[in-house]
Formats: C-alpha cells, sequence, structure tokens
C-alpha cells in the first residue's frame, strides 16, 4: 500500500516524487466552498430560467431535482478521486493517471472551454444588468460593452496578483449572493406581510407535456454548472484530503437548498412565459415584491454573484490551461508560473481575449448552451473515469482521501442522466452539438497524429501509485 | 523498452499549434451562430387584436404582467405565444446517438493505446 502523503505543504506531486517550485498552498475548505459555489450561484441569478421557458414551470423543477442528482452524483465521484489525484489541473489530471493522454487532452479542452463560456456569459449578463439599472434610472441606450470588458480585465488582474486574495474575494461575495437569495424568500413567505407570491394562480399545466421535462434538463443543469470546479484548487489547497470533500459536498447541498428557494420564489412572482426568457430572474423577482430594499439587495447579488462566478472560472480555466502546458500537451510556454505571485500568469492573460470575444459576440443562451455541452461531456467523462480508477487500483491499493459509497450506482445513474441531457440539448439545440462534437473529434485526431508527438511518455505519470491492474 | 525522447518544438511550431486550435474552437462554436442554425426554432402564433383573455391570461397573471412594464395584452402577446419546435427526425436522433458514442469510442481506442505506452515505459515491461 502507498503511504503517498498527499496533503504535503512542501512537495506539490508535479514530477516524479513531487517538486518544491508549483502553486501555492495557501487554501482551505472554506475558499474551496466559495470557489465551487461561486462559480455556480450565479445560476440561480439567471440562466436556470432557461429550463422553464423550454418545458413550464414544473418542468424546471422536475428538472432541478434531476441535476441535483447528477451533481450529487458528480460530487461524489469527483471528491474520491480528486481528494486522491490532488494536483492542478483537476479532472484532467485525473484522466491522464487513469484513462490516458487523448481523453486527458479532451478534458482539458472540456474544462477551459465549459469555465472559459460561463465567464463570458458572466460578463453578458454583469453588462445587462448595469443596462438594466441605467434604464430604470433614466439613462436608456447604455452601451454594456466598457462594463463587460472592464469586469473580465479586473478578474484577470485579481487572479494574476494570487490565489488567497482572489478566492477570498470570491469566498465574501459569494456568501453575500447566497445571503441574498435567502433574506428574498424569507421576505417573500414570512416578512412581508400578506405574502406576493401567487402559486395557485400563476401555475400552468405542462406546456409541452413530457416531452418538456425532458428539454428543460438542458438547462437544469445551469443551477449547478461548475461545482466540479473545486478540484481546480487540489494544488493549492492545505489539506486536499479534508477539504475538498467537505467543501465539495457543503457546495452540493448549499445550492440545492438555493436552487429550490430560487424556484420557489420566481415562479410564484411571474407568469411562466416571461420566466422562461427572463435575462437576470431574480433580480425582476425582487421588483414584484414592489420593495426598494430588495431590489438594491438582489442587485448587488446579482453583481456579486456574476463576479464571484466569472472570477471562480479565470481561476479554473488558466489551471487547466496550465497544466496541459506544463505537461506539453499545449506549448509549454503556457506552463509558467509568476515567480513572485506563483499563479499560472501566462494562462490567465492568454484566455482573456477568448473570453470576450464571446462575451461581445455571441448571444447569452447560445454561450450557455457552449458551456453546458462541455460540462456535459466532461460529466459523462466521470462514470468511465471513476469506474476505470477501481478496477485499476482496488480500494485496497492505494491510499484515498475519500471513498464514495454505492459504487457503481452513483456512475451508472450519472451516466444515465447525462444520457437523458445529450437527448434534452438535443431537443432544440442539436447544431450546436454536432458542431461541438465535431470540434472536439477533429481536434482529438490532431492531437494523436500531431501534437503528442512531443509529450513525454513516463513523465506524464506524476503520482507515486503502484503499476495499475491489468497492465 | 527505450525511453522515448520527443522533438524539441521550434517557437514558430508552437505559435502555429496554438493558433490552429484556437481557429477550430472559435470556428467550430461560431460555425452555427454564422450559419444561423444555433438555437430551436420557436413559433409564434399571435391572435390577431390580442387581449389577455384570448392569451390565456387570468386576472393574476394580468397583474404580474403590467408590474413588468406590459400594460398592453398586445406587448406581451410575443413573448407568451413563443413556442419550441420539439420536432425532429428518427434519422437525425440516430446520427446524433452515432456521433456522441462514435466519438467516446475513438477517445477511448486512442487514449488506451496512449496510455499502455506510458505504463510501459514509467513501471517497465513485464
Amino acid at each position: 500500500m502507498s503511504e503517498t502523503d498527499i496533503t504535503s505543504k512542501t512537495m506539490d506531486g508535479m514530477g516524479p516524487g513531487g517538486t518544491k517550485i508549483g502553486l501555492a498552498r495557501v487554501l482551505g475548505p472554506a475558499h474551496v466552498w466559495g470557489l465551487g459555489v461561486g462559480i455556480v450561484l450565479v445560476g440561480e441569478y439567471m440562466g436556470w430560467n432557461f429550463s422553464v421557458g423550454k418545458g413550464g414551470a414544473y418542468a424546471a423543477l422536475l428538472a432541478c431535482w434531476f441535476a441535483g442528482i447528477l451533481y450529487s452524483c458528480v460530487a461524489m465521484i469527483d471528491s474520491e478521486v480528486t481528494s486522491t489525484v490532488a494536483a492542478a489541473g483537476g479532472q484532467y489530471t485525473q484522466a491522464k493517471h487513469i484513462v490516458g493522454p487523448l481523453m486527458a487532452f479532451n478534458v482539458g479542452l472540456y474544462l477551459v472551454f465549459a469555465y472559459t463560456m460561463l465567464e463570458a456569459a458572466n460578463a453578458i449578463t454583469f453588462g445587462f444588468l448595469i443596462d438594466t439599472v441605467a434604464g430604470m434610472t433614466g439613462h436608456e441606450g447604455l452601451d454594456e460593452r466598457p462594463f463587460i470588458i472592464l469586469a473580465i480585465m479586473f478578474l484577470a488582474w485579481l487572479n494574476y496578483r494570487g490565489v488567497l486574495a482572489t478566492l477570498t474575494f470570491s469566498l465574501i461575495i459569494t456568501a453575500f449572493a447566497f445571503v441574498s437569495i435567502i433574506v428574498l424568500f424569507l421576505s417573500t413567505t414570512v416578512f412581508l406581510g400578506e405574502s406576493p407570491l401567487r402559486h395557485t394562480e400563476l401555475m400552468t399545466d405542462l406546456p409541452y407535456g413530457w416531452l418538456g421535462v425532458l428539454a428543460a434538463m438542458h438547462f437544469g443543469l445551469w443551477y449547478y454548472l461548475g461545482i466540479e470546479g473545486t478540484c481546480q484548487a487540489a494544488e493549492e489547497v492545505r489539506s486536499p484530503a479534508r477539504s475538498l470533500p467537505f467543501g465539495t459536498l457543503a457546495g452540493i447541498m448549499t445550492l440545492l437548498i438555493a436552487a429550490s428557494l430560487t424556484w420557489y420564489v420566481c415562479v410564484g412572482l411571474m407568469p411562466w412565459e416571461y420566466l422562461g426568457q427572463a435575462g437576470v430572474p431574480l433580480f425582476d423577482a425582487a421588483r414584484m415584491t414592489g420593495s426598494m430594499g430588495l431590489m438594491v439587495l438582489l442587485g448587488i447579488g446579482t453583481m456579486f454573484a456574476t463576479l464571484a462566478s466569472a472570477n471562480g472560472c479565470i481561476n479554473d480555466a488558466s489551471r487547466a490551461w496550465f497544466a496541459m502546458g506544463r505537461d506539453h500537451y499545449l506549448p509549454d510556454w503556457f506552463g509558467a508560473v509568476h515567480p513572485r505571485f506563483q499563479t499560472p500568469y501566462r494562462a490567465i492573460i492568454f484566455l482573456v481575449p477568448i473570453a470576450l470575444i464571446f462575451a461581445l459576440g455571441a448571444p447569452l443562451d447560445q454561450v450557455i448552451t457552449f458551456s453546458i455541452l462541455s460540462g456535459l461531456l466532461e460529466y459523462t467523462f466521470m462514470p468511465l473515469n471513476v469506474i476505470l480508477f477501481r478496477r485499476k487500483w482496488p480500494l485496497n491499493t492505494i491510499k484515498r482521501g475519500y471513498e464514495h459509497p454505492f459504487h457503481p450506482i452513483p456512475a451508472i445513474v450519472l451516466l444515465t442522466l447525462c444520457g437523458i441531457t445529450f437527448f434534452a440539448v438535443f431537443l432544440g439545440y442539436g447544431s450546436q452539438l454536432v458542431a461541438m462534437l465535431s470540434f472536439y473529434i477533429v481536434v482529438s485526431l490532431w492531437f494523436h497524429f500531431w501534437r503528442y508527438r512531443f509529450v513525454r511518455r513516463a513523465a506524464q505519470f506524476t503520482m507515486p501509485w503502484p503499476r495499475p491492474q491489468g497492465y | 523498452m527505450a525511453d522515448y525522447i520527443p522533438p524539441v518544438q521550434s517557437k514558430f511550431g508552437q505559435m502555429i499549434d496554438v493558433i490552429v486550435l484556437l481557429a477550430l474552437a472559435i470556428g467550430a462554436l461560431y460555425m452555427p451562430l454564422w450559419l444561423g442554425l444555433a438555437g430551436s426554432a420557436h413559433t409564434s402564433n399571435v391572435p390577431d387584436n390580442p387581449t389577455w383573455e384570448s392569451l390565456g391570461q387570468n386576472a393574476t397573471m394580468v397583474e404580474k404582467w403590467n408590474q413588468l412594464g406590459y400594460t398592453e395584452a398586445a406587448e406581451a402577446a410575443e413573448l407568451i405565444t413563443a413556442r419550441f419546435d420539439y420536432s425532429f427526425s428518427i434519422l437525425s436522433l440516430l446520427v446524433m446517438i452515432v456521433v456522441v458514442v462514435g466519438y467516446y469510442a475513438i477517445i477511448l481506442r486512442f487514449s488506451e493505446k496512449e496510455y499502455r505506452d506510458v505504463i510501459s515505459e514509467k513501471f517497465g515491461d513485464r
């Protein structure tokens, strides 16, 4: 049995046996929670409501719960593998050690595109909110673009300067955004005297029948998309075996609560036809209460949620890009760590213009779909990953920080729900699905037949584990 | 087995690789937008001279629309009547299934081949 100490504060696990030059280990479980929830909580402030548009209010609730089950499986599986493969790159590094280089390359790209598209969606929403507030105060026709650019540039600068400041900033604004949802819920149910919620009058039958419930799974993922980003910080937490499972599982519970409350308040305040197409639904919900205090609170909450999410996305996408550069899957120039701030600064800077291209040039629902599709491809990889992990290194062969229960049931459930979600995306967004898969097939061939020649073989396997069984 | 020594890639070659990858990514993501294939087909059957009643809205719904700034039924008619078109052909569904399954099959097959080389070099031949 391996006695590898994955909680080491001096060895980062990069080279065989680890090296002493790497990212700074400064984060605790609260930062992990802040990173995971911070990326995702914006999903309650915008985007989730498109599931109402695809299937109606009840369909969105069912999608919320089914997506909750999907993400619970993701969190369980991820916590086991990540608490063992504690290195930057998260699922990318897992795939490299468990499935193989081409899978790892694809997973790295899933991460980069899922997070970069999510970052672009956040910036679009930030600009839309500024425009809405400007319109309400008599400043019609505001140009949103400078605000979008400013938000992305500021957060990239923050990430460049250091991970501790970045994630502490995320932790604070995420907590504020979460508390805002709780305050809105309590205000509309308890504190405002007569409740403004009108579920009985506003709820309708399923407008598309049960097919709409399936279709709603597409945007149902948006309630939670990005929670798996906690493992990107694996190389920067002080105690991966404790912090990562705790932060991730606490995060998914937080999101389940926030998602249910958000749905309950919004469908009780707005007709589903409006809600299904709204840009900032929680801010709209606050407007509908008639309380200026709630409107200001949820306006700030929406702004903080978008900033926290974009902040976490820059953090995670850059870690994945950095890790691929370090392994020569991409030019090794990207694998550099800043000598003073100990951040992957070149990867951070390089991804800024890509986020801007999509934030300034594509519609919100399309950008969200691109992000969801990359996430979905990643979730489909996870059950294959954990099944191979348990087969190649059974429980008694290497030390795990956390062992998820009931294996392989979570993997089977996750694979089934991913299949359903592929069908949901196909209902309405089939051309994006095929275009994106075509891209991944072409770049996979490019990697296998061209790029992989620049990669050292044994050097990719950096975990001090025994030989996998069956090889 | 002798360890594999990768060739050293020139700076220019590295730059070309990044450009190729970015061009493919941006092309694939923007292609459906440029070709007008992005998003679902929406249908919207707005009746002539719509009223809140003809749009199926009860008194509470009308009150909420008013609060949202839609004081006339005609202003909200487009939103209320918009519907997704979920019709699809079995052939297109089969194409999607083949593409998804084929994609993972290719990845797993090539990955396995590469992975065996990695393990063989890392731990030595059996």
